[in-house]
C-alpha cells in the first residue's frame, strides 16, 4: 500500500470503528436516546434505506408497514408486497432507486434532510459573507499597517481588542443592531470573529520579506508600489492562507452561536437548539454533523484555492 | 570621533590622513590628487563619464546605531579608486566592514561621513540610474517566480518592452547555460545553479557595475570552483566593472586585477594588491608559481592585519 493510500485509509478505518464501537456501545449499554443517540439515529434524520421485497411475493399488513416506516430507522426492511397508498411517501422521497436481487432497495430522504439542508445553506452564506467581509477588512488594514509602520501601532491595540471581545456576549447586540432575521447580524460576528487571524497574519507576511531581497528591491530602485506588488504581496501569500484556514472553521462557529441568540427559524443554530429543546436529540446531532461537513469543506476549498494560486509552494513539493 | 572640528579643519584632518596611507602602501592606492578637492573634480557629470574611474570613495566612514554606547564603527576613512573593467575583490576577517564597502558603493547603506562617488556621480544618483547588479550570498531568488521570471524581474521594473524583455532572458540564460531550465521553479535547483540565475538577473539590465557579496560563499568546493571559472567566462564577456566580497584567499587572487585586504577593529583598507597573473585565466592558473606568490602575499596581508590591534 502507497504511503498516500495509508494517509486516506487509516483515518477511514478509524472512523469506522469508532461509529462501530458507538453503536454497538449505546444498544448494549441502553444508554438512552437523549444522552447519545445511535449513529444509526443519527444519520436516519438525514437519509433512509428501504428494502421492498417484489410485488409476487405475500402482501405484508398496511399498519405492519406503516409501524416499521414511522419507526424511523436508518435501515427499513417491508419483508412482502404493499399496497401502493404506503409506499407513495417513500417514492415520493427517494433520492437512488435500484434492484438487488428480488428486493427494491431504495435511498430516500430522512425525515429531516431537506429542512437541515436548507437551514445549512442558510448559516453557510452568513459565514461566507461574514468571512468574506472580515477577510477584506483584515487584509486591507494589513496592506495600510504594512506600509505605515506607525499605523500598525496605532492599530494593533484595537485588532487585539477585536480579538479578545467575548463573542457570546457580542452576539446580542449584533442581533439588535441588524434585526434578529437579518442574516447581516450573523455576518457582522463572522466578521468579528476573522478579521484578526487574517490581519496578523498577512501583516507577518507583508513585513516578512528577507531583507536581501528588499535590498534587492532596492538596487533596482524599485518604487514603493512595485515593491509591494512584486515581493511583498507574493510573499504574503502563504501567511495569508493560513489565516484563511483558521478564519474558515471560526467563521462557521461564528454563524452558528449568533444564531444560538435568535435568528429565522431557517437557521442552522436555531434548528439545534429547538430540536435540543423538544428533546429531538438525534436531529440536532444530525445537523451538527452537517455542520461538521461544511467546515471541512469549506477548509477543502482554502486549500485548494491554496494549492491552485501557489503551485511553487514548499507544501506541495513532491 | 563623534564631535568634530568645523568642516574645514576636518577636510584638511583627513587630507593629512591621505597623505600618510600613500606613503605607506604598496604599491600606493591610485587615489586622484589629493590636494584637488574631491567634489570639484567630479562635479561634471559628462566628463567625469569619460575618466576610468568607476568608484571613489572619500573617507568614506560608517557607524552603526545611534547614543555612546551603542555604536559600532563598521568603517573608518576609506579611500578607494576602482577602475573600469576592473576585477576588484575586498578580502578581510570578517566584521572587517567588506560586505558594508560594498553596500555603501551601492548605496544600500549611506555613510556617515564621506563621499560615495560611483560612474562620476553620487551613489545614490548610480543607483537610481540603475548602474548596479547585485548578487549575494543567497541567491536571493523570488520562490514563486520561475527561473525566466526571476531574470525577468528587474527588467519588469525599468519597463523593458516584451519583446527586450524575452530576447535579454534568453540572452542572459544562454550566458549562464541554463536556458533549459527556464521554467523551473526555483526550489527545483541546486545552490550553484541558483546562484547562476542571480547573476544572470543581475546582469539583465545592463548594469555597469556588478556587486558580489560573498556570492559562492555558501557553495561547495567543487562547485565554487567551477563557478569562478564561469564568472571569469561572463566578465570577459560582458566587460563589466565587477566588486566582489569574499573570505576566500583563493578565489580573490583567481579572480582579480586586485585584491583590496582590509582588517576588523579599526575596520579599514591595509593592503592593495595588483594581481598580474596572466589572461585568460584557467585550470593552469592555480598551478602558477605567480599564484602561489599572490597568494601568500595575500595571506601576509591579513595575518598583519591581525598583528596590529590598535
Amino acid at each position: 500500500m502507497s504511503e498516500r493510500n495509508q494517509r486516506i485509509v487509516a483515518p477511514v478505518l478509524i472512523l469506522v470503528a469508532i461509529i462501530v464501537a458507538w453503536e454497538g456501545l449505546v444498544t448494549a449499554l441502553h444508554i438512552e436516546q437523549f444522552l447519545l443517540p445511535k449513529p444509526s439515529a443519527i444519520l436516519s434524520n438525514l437519509v433512509r434505506v428501504v428494502i421492498v421485497d417484489r410485488a409476487d411475493h405475500a402482501p405484508l399488513a398496511d399498519n405492519k408497514a406503516a409501524a416499521r416506516l414511522r419507526a424511523n430507522r436508518l435501515l427499513v426492511r417491508l419483508p412482502g408486497r404493499v399496497a401502493p397508498a404506503i409506499l407513495q411517501p417513500v417514492e415520493e422521497a427517494v433520492i437512488v432507486e435500484f434492484d438487488r436481487g428480488q428486493q427494491r432497495v431504495l435511498v430516500t430522504k430522512g425525515v429531516n434532510l431537506t429542512p437541515i439542508v436548507q437551514a445549512s445553506w442558510f448559516t453557510l452564506r452568513e459565514a461566507l459573507g461574514g468571512l468574506a467581509m472580515g477577510g477584506l477588512a483584515g487584509i486591507l488594514v494589513a496592506l495600510v499597517t504594512a506600509r505605515w509602520t506607525a499605523t500598525r501601532e496605532a492599530l494593533l491595540p484595537f485588532a487585539i481588542a477585536a480579538n479578545s471581545m467575548p463573542i457570546i456576549a457580542f452576539a446580542p447586540i449584533m442581533n439588535n443592531w441588524f434585526g434578529i432575521d437579518n442574516p447581516f447580524s450573523k455576518m457582522a460576528i463572522v466578521t468579528i470573529m476573522v478579521f484578526f487571524p487574517i490581519m496578523i497574519n498577512t501583516v507577518r507576511g507583508l513585513i516578512s520579506v528577507p531583507p536581501r531581497a528588499l535590498e534587492l528591491m532596492r538596487s533596482y530602485a524599485a518604487s514603493d508600489f512595485a515593491i509591494l506588488f512584486k515581493a511583498r504581496i507574493p510573499n504574503a501569500l502563504p501567511y495569508l492562507f493560513s489565516g484563511l484556514k483558521v478564519a474558515g472553521a471560526l467563521a462557521m462557529i461564528g454563524a452558528i452561536v449568533g444564531e444560538y441568540f435568535g435568528g429565522p427559524r431557517i437557521a442552522l443554530g436555531v434548528f439545534i437548539t429547538q430540536e435540543a429543546a423538544l428533546f429531538r436529540f438525534a436531529s440536532a446531532w444530525a445537523a451538527i454533523l452537517v455542520a461538521c461537513l461544511m467546515g471541512i469543506a469549506l477548509y477543502l476549498v482554502i486549500l485548494l484555492a491554496e494549492r491552485l494560486s501557489m503551485p511553487w509552494h514548499s507544501l506541495f513539493r513532491e | 570621533m563623534s564631535t568634530r572640528g568645523p568642516p574645514g579643519v576636518q577636510v584638511r584632518l583627513r587630507f593629512a590622513v591621505n597623505f600618510g596611507k600613500i606613503a605607506f602602501q604598496q604599491p600606493p592606492l591610485p587615489i586622484p590628487d589629493a590636494n584637488i578637492p574631491i567634489r570639484d573634480s567630479f562635479s561634471t557629470g559628462n566628463d567625469a563619464a569619460m575618466t576610468d574611474q568607476v568608484v571613489l570613495l572619500d573617507g568614506v566612514d560608517k557607524t552603526f546605531g545611534d547614543g555612546a554606547v551603542n555604536q559600532v564603527q563598521a568603517l573608518s576613512d576609506i579611500n578607494l579608486s576602482i577602475g573600469r573593467n576592473e576585477f576588484t575583490s575586498l578580502i578581510g576577517p570578517s566584521g572587517c566592514g567588506k560586505s558594508t564597502l560594498l553596500r555603501v558603493i551601492g548605496d544600500l547603506i549611506t555613510p556617515t561621513a564621506g563621499q560615495a562617488q560611483v560612474n562620476g556621480k553620487s551613489a545614490r544618483q548610480a543607483r537610481l540610474d540603475r548602474d548596479y547588479g547585485m548578487v549575494f550570498q543567497a541567491a536571493t531568488l523570488y520562490d514563486w517566480r520561475t527561473v525566466a521570471r526571476n531574470v525577468q524581474l528587474p527588467l519588469e521594473l525599468m519597463k523593458y518592452s516584451k519583446q527586450k524583455k524575452e530576447q535579454r532572458t534568453q540572452e542572459m540564460l544562454d550566458l549562464v547555460e541554463l536556458s533549459d531550465f527556464a521554467r523551473y521553479y526555483p526550489w527545483q535547483l541546486s545552490g550553484g545553479m541558483q546562484q547562476r540565475v542571480a547573476i544572470a538577473r543581475a546582469l539583465a539590465f545592463e548594469p555597469s557595475i556588478l556587486l558580489m557579496d560573498e556570492p559562492f560563499g555558501a557553495l561547495d568546493e567543487m562547485t565554487r570552483e567551477r563557478m569562478n571559472l564561469e564568472l571569469l567566462d561572463i566578465w570577459r564577456k560582458t566587460n563589466i566593472t565587477v566588486i566582489f566580497v569574499t573570505h576566500s584567499i583563493t578565489e580573490a587572487v583567481f579572480l582579480s586585477t586586485r585584491v583590496i585586504v582590509m582588517s576588523s577593529r579599526p575596520e579599514r583598507i591595509i593592503n592593495d594588491i595588483a594581481i598580474d597573473l596572466p589572461k585568460p585565466r584557467g585550470m593552469k592558473t592555480r598551478e602558477n608559481v605567480r599564484f602561489f606568490e599572490l597568494e601568500t602575499e595575500v595571506r601576509e596581508a591579513l595575518r598583519e592585519s591581525e598583528r596590529h590591534p590598535e
